[in-house]
């Protein structure tokens, strides 16, 4: 299919990215002025369609490259390690919202509660304050709450992820083996939990908002619970919008058994994604 | 692997667009490098004008110029600029040009994303500096940004933020593409082991950045999140902490201080050996020691913080493993100087700036021993010592560095050699005012003068006199550095590809100036 197999492909000039760093620029700038209070709605929408816009643009732009066959074999490993370098990026981010988890569970709440060299601390600031989790500081920040159980939805929401990271496998075998009806099936499978999953995880929400009083206001679990939780969810939908992406290519026939970089950067990140629950699960809901 | 370079519908290719949409378009490693140095030159006179403030406040007790609201803004965004806008995008810039040519790559392994990776600092460079211009003035708790200090900041405080989480995703796109382009681009037969020294720094620093620019992100979101939505992660009544920003702040920041020096280091290993007209002393030894310097980065960040009240055994273990940091440093001082050993020297202004470097950077090394020792830092702690010791690092070392590297590739990049002796004129004006603006800061702050306040004491009058002067001499001079560069690209005696009779490596195999393109056939590695 290609006519330059044995070419590094080199791009001439583009225009997305700088239209694209523009289009962050306005929406930063309208998150911004909103936060302080002004009315920035416009720019909020447009900076939002600008990055939507740049996005459906430049990802069409290598899609069609890569269907053209302009892609070798170096360029598609220039791909993979750039992808596993970025979710990389991604473990370290989420890495620091667990940090503050652990951090506050094991170092500070005891701290405030007079451990160790700390007597003083809870006498003179917080005294009676006992250290406990789960835990909205001695201010009893935010009021009385309900923590969030682990049995519930988000066990539910486990056994859910952990399905989707196998309906992509069998996909990814199918692809591998040519047979497309199984793929796009099983592929249609996995971005459905994913949707599934964030329902889930919006009524808890509204579970958690109306009737458990347990809001970002909660002190430092509820800080934490929804840094985590909300910060995973984004990545969720990034994921199964990703995954629409790649079912509506297979659809219309992309990919090969050999060449399919895109397919599997979903499903490495798929996976990732998947991992990070499965850790939310356990500090988060569980212990 | 082959690695031949195409382009989509044009097979012959005519070199670059024309006009401004060049620059805004480009995809090509040596345009992006270049718009990098210019932007990274820029903002060196942006961010030392704002010193200047602070110096010329300081120039007497009292207050002179500015409020001190205004001041603390200045100590703010003098070094978020310098850092995040001037060195680092400088060191990417020589990254973007010099790693594909001394690999033997046609280009950066992901071009769009290298074009991106440039075209958002124009942009988040502008929301920071926007915000000098708002209600309550720019951020000024120092570039530290800790809680609760920084969200008292006005209407500023979303502004930087955000501006941080855009320069984190540009660090961020910018070192995959390095990594990628190192992994995967280089020529037949050049293994790892056989890249030259800068191309092995950028590496570490790569690796260093991925790890944690999403640390500095996750930790002003946080900041975020407690300023505008209610969440108690830096606030005790919630049960949080405000300690705890410190740690992720200076996770990121001290592997940050070491991404700021490592490319630094790479350059003068090019330069020195060519010099020297010997090959680099211990090449494999100085990759170690660039690893060690790098894991250990990881593993040192507390010592920022001794005087916040940690437990001991916290303080001993960040006291030691910082220590530790000096014998890798140590393996690099001695190579350098065992690179010029019986070596045949000349005194070219890169070779000039390279040992200032080598003098001045081991100054800043030790005064760094001197504040890792945990019970002697509860006095130097947030002293004009700490001031003294960091700029030496910064300023004669990842500055200088830097200098030593446009000089030493100016002529490569242009195809002109530049005036050699305007060069020198700037590197002694430099080396003199440099130390005259520093070196008295280490008496003032063991004497006991804070940092970051607009006023002192009249006891150390003097020597912020002369440290002013030194600064304001130090800022001026660089101004011939522009003319050297301007007078440079416009013209001057033809350089040879070689440039240097004692350099080695790739990039001194092609024409003065390097063609558009390079390497389009991989070129063969013995």
């Amino acid at each position: 299919m290609a006519h330059a197999q044995d070419k590094y492909y080199i791009p001439h000039g583009t225009k997305w990215p700088i239209l694209m760093s523009l289009g962050l620029f306005t929406l930063f700038l309208g998150v911004s002025v909103w936060l302080n209070g002004g009315n920035a709605t416009p720019a909020i929408i447009v900076g939002l369609a600008i990055v939507i816009t740049m996005m459906f643009f430049w990802f069409g732009e290598v899609i069609g490259e890569s269907e053209a066959g302009t892609f070798n074999d170096q360029v598609d490993t220039s791909f993979r390690i750039g992808m596993m370098w970025f979710i990389f990026s991604e473990v370290m981010f989420f890495a620091v919202f667990f940090g503050a988890l652990f951090y506050a569970r094991q170092l500070a709440l005891p701290w405030l509660g007079g451990e160790g060299s700390n007597f003083f601390t809870n006498l003179l600031l917080w005294e009676g304050f006992e250290s406990s989790w789960p835990s909205n500081g001695p201010a009893d920040v935010g009021g009385e709450f309900e923590p969030m159980g682990a049995w519930g939805i988000p066990a539910l929401n486990t056994a859910i992820l952990l399905t989707s990271g196998v309906t992509i496998t069998v996909a990814h075998h199918a692809l591998k083996e040519g047979n497309r009806r199984v793929l796009g099936l099983f592929l249609a499978l996995t971005f459905l939990l994913g949707f599934i999953f964030m329902g889930f995880q919006a009524y808890e929400y509204i579970h958690a908002y109306q009737e458990l009083n347990l809001t970002m206001n909660s002190g430092i679990y509820g800080s934490t619970f929804f840094m985590l939780t909300g910060f995973h969810g984004m990545h969720v939908t990034i994921g199964a919008i990703m995954l629409v992406v790649i079912w509506l290519r297979c659809l219309r026939g992309h990919f090969t058994a050999k060449h399919h970089f895109a397919f599997e950067a979903v499903a490495w990140y798929w996976h990732f994604v998947d991992v990070v629950w499965l850790g939310l699960f356990i500090f988060v809901y569980w212990l | 692997m082959s690695a031949t370079t195409t382009h989509d519908e044009h097979h012959d290719d005519h070199g670059p667009a024309k006009g401004i949409m060049r620059w805004i378009t480009t995809t090509n490693h040596k345009d992006i490098g270049t718009l990098y140095l210019v932007f990274a030159l820029a903002m060196l006179f942006v961010g030392g004008a704002m010193s200047l403030v602070i110096r010329a406040e300081l120039f007497q007790p009292g207050l002179q110029f500015v409020n001190p609201d205004f001041f603390n803004q200045m100590t703010t965004m003098h070094a978020l600029i310098m850092v995040f806008g001037m060195i680092m995008p400088a060191f990417v810039g020589f990254a973007n040009w010099m790693v594909p040519m001394m690999i033997g790559a046609p280009d950066m392994a992901l071009p769009r994303l290298n074009n991106w990776s440039f075209w958002i600092l124009p942009f988040a460079g502008t929301l920071l500096l926007s915000t000098l211009f708002m209600d309550g003035g720019g951020p000024a708790s120092g570039w530290t940004l800790y809680p609760p200090l920084v969200l008292q900041t006005g209407n500023a405080l979303p502004f930087a933020i955000f501006s941080v989480h855009l320069l984190g995703v540009s660090s961020i796109m910018g070192s995959i593409n390095i990594i990628v382009t190192i992994m995967n681009m280089r020529a037949p037969g050049m293994t790892l082991l056989k890249m030259p020294l800068f191309v092995w720094t950028w590496l570490i620093t790569a690796y260093l950045l991925i790890a944690v620019m999403p640390v500095l992100a996750g930790g002003v979101t946080m900041l975020l999140t407690d300023g505008f939505f209610g969440t108690s992660f830096f606030q005790a009544a919630g049960g949080g902490d405000p300690v705890l920003f410190q740690h992720i702040f200076w996770f990121f920041g001290h592997p940050e201080v070491y991404i700021i020096i490592l490319p630094a280091f790479g350059i003068i290993s090019q330069v020195i050996p060519t010099f020297s007209r010997k090959p680099l002393f211990g090449h494999d030894s100085m990759v170690y020691a660039t690893a060690s310097i790098a894991f250990l980065s990881f593993i040192v960040w507390a010592h920022h913080m001794f005087t916040v009240g940690m437990p001991l055994a916290g303080q001993l273990f960040f006291m030691l493993s910082t220590m530790l940091i000096a014998i890798p440093t140590g393996v690099k001082v001695f190579n350098w100087t065992a690179t010029m050993w019986r070596g045949s020297l000349s005194f070219e202004t890169p070779m000039l700036f390279a040992l200032a470097f080598l003098f001045l950077f081991t100054i800043g090394g030790f005064s760094g021993l001197m504040v890792a020792i945990a019970p002697a830092d509860f006095q130097y702690h947030d002293s004009y010592f700490v001031v003294a010791h960091f700029h030496y690092v910064l300023v004669p070392g990842a500055l200088f560095g830097a200098i030593a590297g446009a000089y030493y590739w100016l002529p490569k990049w242009t195809g002109h050699m530049y005036n050699e002796t305007l060069g020198k004129v700037h590197f002694w004006l430099s080396a003199i005012f440099v130390n005259l603006t520093f070196f008295p800061q280490h008496f003032v702050g063991l004497a006991g003068m804070p940092r970051r306040i607009p006023d002192y004491a009249t006891q150390f009058a003097d020597f912020n006199a002369i440290s002013s002067v030194g600064a304001f001499g130090f800022g001026f001079s660089q101004l011939l550095l522009v003319y050297v560069v301007i007078q440079c690209v416009r013209g001057g005696e033809k350089a040879s590809a070689q440039v240097w009779d004692g350099a080695e490596g790739l990039e001194w195999t092609v024409p003065s100036p390097a063609p558009y393109h390079t390497f389009e056939e991989p070129p063969l590695v013995r």
